[in-house]
């Protein structure tokens, strides 16, 4: 599965549209986590459980996309997006979307 | 009077190891922006036409989730009763943002990309702190890497 945020794959032409799909997943954070990040809080600087946790979900994101994608039939995912938004506390959503689309 | 005693002290950690971290971290940022200055990053949507003959494109990005001290996030306090420009708050978002887009670079380097376009960033908080406070900050870099094959009909 090609993915790409640009809107067209150089050297390539694009034969069928297949319209929007997306990925998202929910997490939330679990408490060790939130022991580490509540101490670094003190002091600042990057958290880097956060960091791995934001990162696992936005892969698993990424392969939902892919996933739906490949159910249409596309071959490729053009203009991805990614959007992340918090829905309760502790938790935040992940969202990446893009166009599906069938390449020669 | 105990509690003022602790949160005295906790501001004084927060303001001498915050300021360590800030300072060790922007000393790295600089160091290594001048080192990845070698795969530039562009904003522009669209390839330039003469590029476009015999590559391939992959996705890459950087993410970094950074937290603010307790001192800053006391001063922060302060500065919200009387409005203006919150410099602690401004730090925290720049390092963020550098730190997120070197590793979207450092990971074009890695999938063997030579440039990357179209980059995005967005920014979120992710735990508000306490009272609404931002707290930390998480800051996504994305584009798509171009990977130069092999330059077609030059030498």
């Amino acid at each position: 599965m090609l993915m790409t945020n640009l809107e067209s794959v150089p050297g390539r032409t694009i034969v069928r549209h297949l319209g929007l799909v997306q990925g998202s997943t929910v997490r939330a954070k679990h408490v060790g986590r939130d022991i580490m990040a509540g101490l670094k809080n003190l002091v600042g600087g990057e958290l880097k459980g956060y960091t791995e946790l934001l990162q696992d979900a936005r892969q698993e994101a990424i392969d939902r996309l892919a996933q739906q994608a490949s159910a249409v039939g596309a071959n490729a995912v053009l203009n991805v997006r990614f959007t992340t938004s918090s829905v309760a506390q502790g938790a935040a959503e992940m969202l990446a979307y893009g166009t599906a689309v069938e390449l020669d | 009077m105990f509690e003022l005693g602790i949160v005295l002290i906790l501001l004084i950690i927060g303001y001498t190891f915050g300021r360590l971290a800030e300072q060790r971290h922007y000393r790295s940022i600089i160091r290594r922006e001048a080192d990845y200055r070698r795969i530039p990053v562009f904003a522009t949507r669209h390839l330039p036409k003469d590029l476009e003959p015999g590559i391939k494109t992959t996705l890459v990005m950087g993410s970094v989730v950074i937290s603010v001290d307790y001192f800053k996030r006391f001063l922060a306090g302060l500065r919200a009763l009387v409005g203006g420009r919150m410099k602690s708050y401004e730090s925290l978002i720049d390092r963020a943002r550098r730190e997120a887009l070197l590793r979207l670079q450092a990971q074009a380097e890695q999938e063997g990309g030579e440039m990357v376009f179209n980059v995005k960033l967005e920014t979120s908080s992710i735990s508000k702190g306490a009272r609404n406070t931002v707290g930390s900050v998480e800051v996504l870099a994305y584009g798509t890497a171009v990977i130069k094959q092999r330059p077609p009909d030059r030498e």
